[in-house]
């Protein structure tokens, strides 16, 4: 079920700009890794190339050993690499089923559908009672939900997830990372990408720093999180 | 005499409302403002004209195929134009200048190989038989245009609101990256979209076609400016507002021409947009396109 994701060598550009200059990433089945680092540190960079917004210049990205560079959007969503981008990108003119339907685009049998559908309400109830509403008349916090929600519908191998917890009130905070602890207790293999260093530290088994597109330090989240440089410059002292 | 002047005000509305829908559906997906499209309503007529005259099939069988072939034919154009320019942060801009240099080549091209001239359609195309009801006169051309619009119009709405596809599309309208990541194929599916909107456009031109039996290169353009009228005034993208509005300019114009001066019935069209432009730029129906983004 559950997949792997390897990330090597990996440079994005945009124009003469380099955003992420040759990173490393592992991400072993089954474990949830972060990628911490200050804004404009290339961290939505490696997610586009991740998912095939934006070709990377050079590397190489493997799921499960196959590479995936080169391959489009929809296609790499078809393999199981689910994504919930940074702001949420929730489609607002849309009701909230047609959003969670849209996760579940590639399920084509209709039981199965349902089935996920039931389970995604289950874990957020909040949905349950809107779904016909517009997805627009969510505040922040219940769109990051839905945009959650959107892609556990297409029963994620390895799971993006860019910011989640960016611009939420921290009650909602709490809640997403409740839920990030949920999914890997049940064995999802997730990428979590953040700002909030302390809460990703805390759920992750292991984390990357970036800096200037460059990973500078990588380990086990828990050593990650005692290494005084962290400590000084993304966890307040 | 109002009564008929309504049904041919409904008649005439029904192919601008027809029209309008494509030119609004490939705006409001792509976010180009894609001025070839009045080509596809020359071409769909031309090729209807072609299958009557010299191949000799019914109307009943040119228009579906006039109208597939039509789509086609936006399906190729737009493949050459529009992607490069749908990633630029002008993109509606540089749509609209590349798009009105390409439209002004087709039709060059169409008149250099078909000459200037009015065509008609071969006499008996449609039974020339009319239904006369309470007073107000109803030909086969004009049944079947009413037939066809409606049906157009219903198949696509029910297309855009039931099916997966119209699903997609609106996700691709309204975030075309997050469509990709959903695992939607957002190439194929503009692709997809340029063959609706490219079908509306011909079947508007056999329609329209039909309706005053005249058919020549340039009948897209002016075609064109009645549709930047409903468009704009229904609301850019909004495909209910170009209904109503298109509609509504087939029976002001109509009524115009009956009760006021047939010269004056574009000076209307256009002195409407001039007041909606002023007074709700965002159209009477829609939002503000800057605020749908």
């Amino acid at each position: 079920m559950a997949s792997s994701l390897k990330i090597s060598g990996l440079e994005v550009a945009y124009g003469r700009t380099d955003a992420v200059r040759g990173i490393d990433i592992d991400v072993p089945a089954g474990r949830v890794v972060c990628l911490i680092g200050a804004n404009g540190a290339g961290k939505t960079s490696t997610m586009r190339a991740i998912s095939g917004l934006k070709r990377p210049r050079a590397g190489r990205i493997l799921l499960d050993g196959a590479d995936i560079v080169g391959m489009k959007p929809h296609q790499i969503a078809a393999l199981g690499l689910l994504q919930v981008p940074e702001g949420r990108q929730v489609f607002a003119e849309l009701s909230i089923a047609d959003n969670l339907a849209l996760g579940a685009y590639l399920v084509r049998d209709a039981a199965e559908q349902a089935r996920r559908l039931e389970s995604v309400l289950a874990r957020f109830p909040r949905l349950r009672e809107r779904l016909g509403q517009a997805a627009g008349s969510l505040s922040g916090g219940e769109q990051q939900m839905l945009a959650l929600g959107r892609a556990l519908m297409g029963g994620p191998k390895v799971l993006l997830l860019d910011e989640p917890s960016m611009g939420l009130a921290p009650l909602f905070v709490d809640e997403i990372f409740a839920i990030v602890s949920d999914l890997k207790r049940e064995g999802t293999t997730i990428l979590l990408v953040e700002q909030n260093a302390s809460a990703a530290l805390e759920v992750s088994d292991d984390a990357y720093v970036l800096e200037n597109g460059r990973i500078v330090l990588s380990g086990q989240a828990s050593d990650v999180a005692e290494n005084p440089s962290v400590a000084a410059a993304y966890l307040g002292g | 005499m109002l009564a008929q002047q309504m049904v041919n005000g409904v008649l005439l509305g029904a192919t601008y409302a027809l029209f309008a829908l494509g030119f609004t559906l490939i705006f409001g997906v792509l976010r180009v403002i894609n001025l070839t499209y009045g080509f596809y309503f020359s071409a769909g007529a031309f090729i209807a004209l072609y299958l009557t005259r010299v191949l000799g099939l019914n109307i009943v069988l040119a228009l579906p195929l006039g109208t597939i072939a039509a789509g086609l034919v936006a399906v190729a154009m737009d493949s050459l134009l529009l992607p490069r320019l749908r990633h630029r942060r002008t993109a509606e801009l540089d749509s609209l200048m590349v798009t009105l240099g390409a439209v002004l080549a087709l039709y060059s091209i169409m008149t250099a190989w078909l000459g200037p001239d009015i065509r008609r359609f071969p006499p008996g195309t449609i039974s020339a038989d009319a239904l006369e009801i309470l007073g107000v006169r109803l030909t086969a051309a004009e049944g079947l245009i009413l037939l066809a619009s409606f049906v157009l119009v219903a198949a696509l709405m029910a297309l855009m609101k039931f099916t997966r596809l119209g699903l997609a599309i609106r996700a691709l309208a309204e975030k075309p990256d997050a469509a990709g990541l959903m695992g939607i194929n957002v190439p194929a599916t503009s692709r997809i979209v340029s063959f609706l909107s490219g079908a509306l456009a011909g079947a508007g031109g056999i329609l329209i076609g039909l309706n005053f039996n005249a058919i020549q290169p340039y009948m897209g353009e002016s075609m064109m400016l009645r549709g930047f009228v409903v468009i704009i005034v229904g609301g850019m993208g909004d495909s209910r507002g170009a209904l109503v509005a298109g509609l509504a300019l087939g029976i002001i114009e109509v009524l115009t021409a009956g009760y006021i001066d047939s010269g004056l019935k574009e000076t209307v069209a256009f002195a409407i947009l001039v007041v909606v432009l002023w007074t709700r730029p965002q159209g009477l129906f829609g939002r503000a396109v800057g605020q749908r983004a």
